[in-house]
């Protein structure tokens, strides 16, 4: 799935970054009928994780009142050269990842 | 003595606001749904949740309740003796209460999540910031949503 990541490709050692990220989903909320009366099962992205050179910096549990294509926006301090590792999970084994790097000076 | 405009204007507001009050007194205005504080409860436990510290912004008039943007910030150091572990956000009137659960740690640096929400009704939106001291806080918002989302039909 196609996922949007913003990292700044580099940082001063200490600076507090902001990384957002975004993916596409349909975030179906399990309540919605179709016009002939059927319920629309749920399928929902129900939790997301970043991970900074292996370290878990943020993760969220993600509910049908998340809206779909799930944009997060989040800070963390920048340490280090490395790298971000994204991963989204939900519903019907749904899972998926993305990546970034960042330089640190 | 004939009746001015004001006297007119007066007496007609009046009239206009007993005859509404009825209606506005069915809905109980700060009346919190029991689903709400049952889904607050899940994650506060018995603690006392305190009101301050949470900034809310989210637009107070939305149209169009599928994609509402949302950030919750936390005024906090965050240093590993005092930072925000976790924000909470639940609303009153959609299906379910929860909206979403974020976990921060001491090298997040700054206490603040963005992300797009849906509203399926004219309703309250609660965010709480759980602190290291495992402090609770808490800020609420009302927001006017003049299209829902949520539940509409699906063509």
């Amino acid at each position: 799935m196609a996922a949007l990541i913003n990292v700044p490709a580099k940082a001063r050692r200490g600076d507090v970054i902001e990384i957002r990220a975004l993916t596409s989903h349909i975030m179906e909320t399990g309540f919605r009928h179709t016009a002939d009366g059927k319920l629309v099962p749920r399928d929902i992205i129900t939790s997301f994780a970043c991970r900074y050179n292996g370290a878990e910096i943020f993760r969220a549990d993600l509910f049908p009142a998340i809206a779909a294509n799930p944009y997060l926006s989040f800070f963390t301090v920048a340490k280090e050269s490395g790298k971000f590792e994204f991963e989204w999970t939900g519903d019907n084994g749904y899972s998926s990842t993305a990546s970034a790097s960042i330089t640190v000076e | 003595m004939p009746t001015t405009r004001r006297q007119f204007l007066h007496l007609a507001g009046g009239v206009t606001a007993a005859g509404t009050l009825p209606i506005v007194s069915l809905r109980p205005l700060q009346a919190t749904p029991a689903m709400l504080t049952t889904a607050i409860r899940n994650v506060v436990g018995e603690a006392q949740i305190r009101t301050g510290r949470v900034k809310l912004d989210i637009p107070p008039l939305v149209e169009n309740g599928n994609t509402v943007p949302m950030t919750v910030s936390v005024t906090s150091p965050m240093t590993a003796a005092e930072h925000v572990k976790s924000i909470h956000v639940f609303n009153e009137k959609n299906p379910q209460p929860n909206i979403g659960n974020f976990y921060l740690t001491p090298s997040s640096g700054r206490a603040q999540v963005s992300t797009r929400i849906r509203l399926a009704d004219t309703q309250k939106v609660v965010a709480i910031a759980r602190l290291s001291d495992d402090t609770f806080w808490q800020i609420a918002a009302e927001i006017v949503v003049t299209l829902a989302a949520c539940t509409e039909e699906m063509n």
